[in-house]
């Protein structure tokens, strides 16, 4: 290797500084990013959000496959994915307030497009349970249609990818049990009891 | 087909973007043309039809950038700033190299550039300059060849080693 090649190697350059989060930043609010990620510290660890410029895509806990989830995005949305604080901003808003205890319905514009049609029925069903109460798994079934269908509606629930926004937790087995949860039991008892259950 | 998400491109390939556009047009600018090939390629990335040779179609795009960044700076009767002048900003006072790779033809930059700063093996280097591979090795070899010569105290003594692989 001659010593030229070796010192155009070592040639340092300048730093790097905020340039890319800038252009993260620019790209997603001039469309030419379809979606973007970034975090939101709460009680229950610290989340990643997936917006796009419809709203809220998904929400991943710490210990959820974060490059599976995003290469799913990537698939069923668009690879035009970047990452930026900036762009999750109305999402950590919205969460603040939740877990500051001001507003245990999260209102925020979604993007439903990892929903699916079932999932939707089950979804909007917990959505409308008051918090601080719980519904049945076999009560969402019913409400879907199918009141013997309880095992496809606690699947549902489980893959619901706005989990916290769409209160999933609010679903809990008939013999008051709380069943499952994609972020695990501790949380979904968290959450339950952040809103006031059991009273 | 399945491409990843542009995030982890960026991840991969910005530092050696950065290397290769701040050999090509200077300390101030690169990152202009930096933020220019980003946002090509990002517009561009949805419809690429397939994923193989990412780094090579992203270096393609920052080529295409530099150059027309160089060429707007001298129809605009604009020259580079001397590294000298943003040396202050360097922790190693390398600026006299940097002028001097500044000061190689525009082929040659390119593939010295593409070559060392960027690190890219020589099929790569092609692709990205628009070249054959045996056109790219030739540049690469006359680049060092006129740095060399331009550098005979600090160079003296070294081989042909790199020109000849």
């Amino acid at each position: 290797m001659s010593e030229m090649a070796d010192r155009l190697r070592g040639l340092a350059v300048p730093p790097p500084g905020t340039a890319m989060a800038d252009f993260a930043e620019r790209a997603f609010d001039g469309g030419q990013a379809e979606a973007a990620y970034g975090r939101a510290p709460t009680p229950l660890g610290e989340l990643t959000a997936v917006v796009t410029r419809r709203g809220l895509l998904t929400l991943l806990f710490e210990e959820q496959d974060q490059d599976g989830a995003l290469q799913r995005v990537a698939d069923k949305i668009s690879p035009a994915i970047v990452e930026s604080q900036a762009a999750v901003g109305f999402v950590r808003e919205a969460l603040d307030g939740y877990f500051r205890g001001s507003a245990f319905r999260i209102e925020m514009p979604l993007d439903r497009r990892l929903i699916t049609l079932y999932q939707a029925r089950i979804l909007d069903f917990a959505y409308g349970i008051p918090p601080g109460e719980v519904r049945t798994y076999r009560q969402a079934a019913e409400r879907a249609g199918n009141g013997r269908a309880a095992r496809a509606a606690g699947r549902a629930l489980a893959a619901n990818p706005l989990p916290v926004v769409l209160p999933c937790h609010r679903v809990t087995a008939s013999d008051g049990g709380l069943r499952g949860y994609a972020g695990g039991l501790e949380r979904k008892r968290f959450l339950l009891e952040h809103e006031g259950f059991p009273r | 087909m399945s491409l990843p998400p542009f995030q982890r491109l960026m991840e991969e390939h910005v530092p050696g973007l950065r290397r290769f556009l701040t050999g090509m047009v200077g300390w101030d600018g690169s990152d202009d043309c930096l933020q220019e090939t980003l946002l090509a390629a990002l517009t561009a990335y949805p419809a690429l039809r397939h994923g193989g040779n990412l780094r090579g179609w992203l270096f393609a795009i920052a080529r295409r950038k530099a150059v027309d960044h160089l060429r707007r700076r001298a129809r605009e009767g604009r020259t580079a700033p001397l590294p000298a002048e943003v040396g202050e900003r360097m922790e190693s006072p390398d600026w006299e190299l940097w002028a001097r790779v500044a000061a190689l033809p525009e082929k040659q930059r390119t593939a010295v550039t593409l070559r060392f700063l960027a690190d890219l093996p020589y099929a790569e280097v092609a692709e990205a300059a628009g070249t054959s591979e045996a056109a790219a090795r030739q540049n690469v070899r006359a680049g060092l060849a006129a740095l060399r010569k331009k550098m005979p105290a600090e160079d003296a003594g070294a081989g042909e080693a790199e020109g000849a692989r």
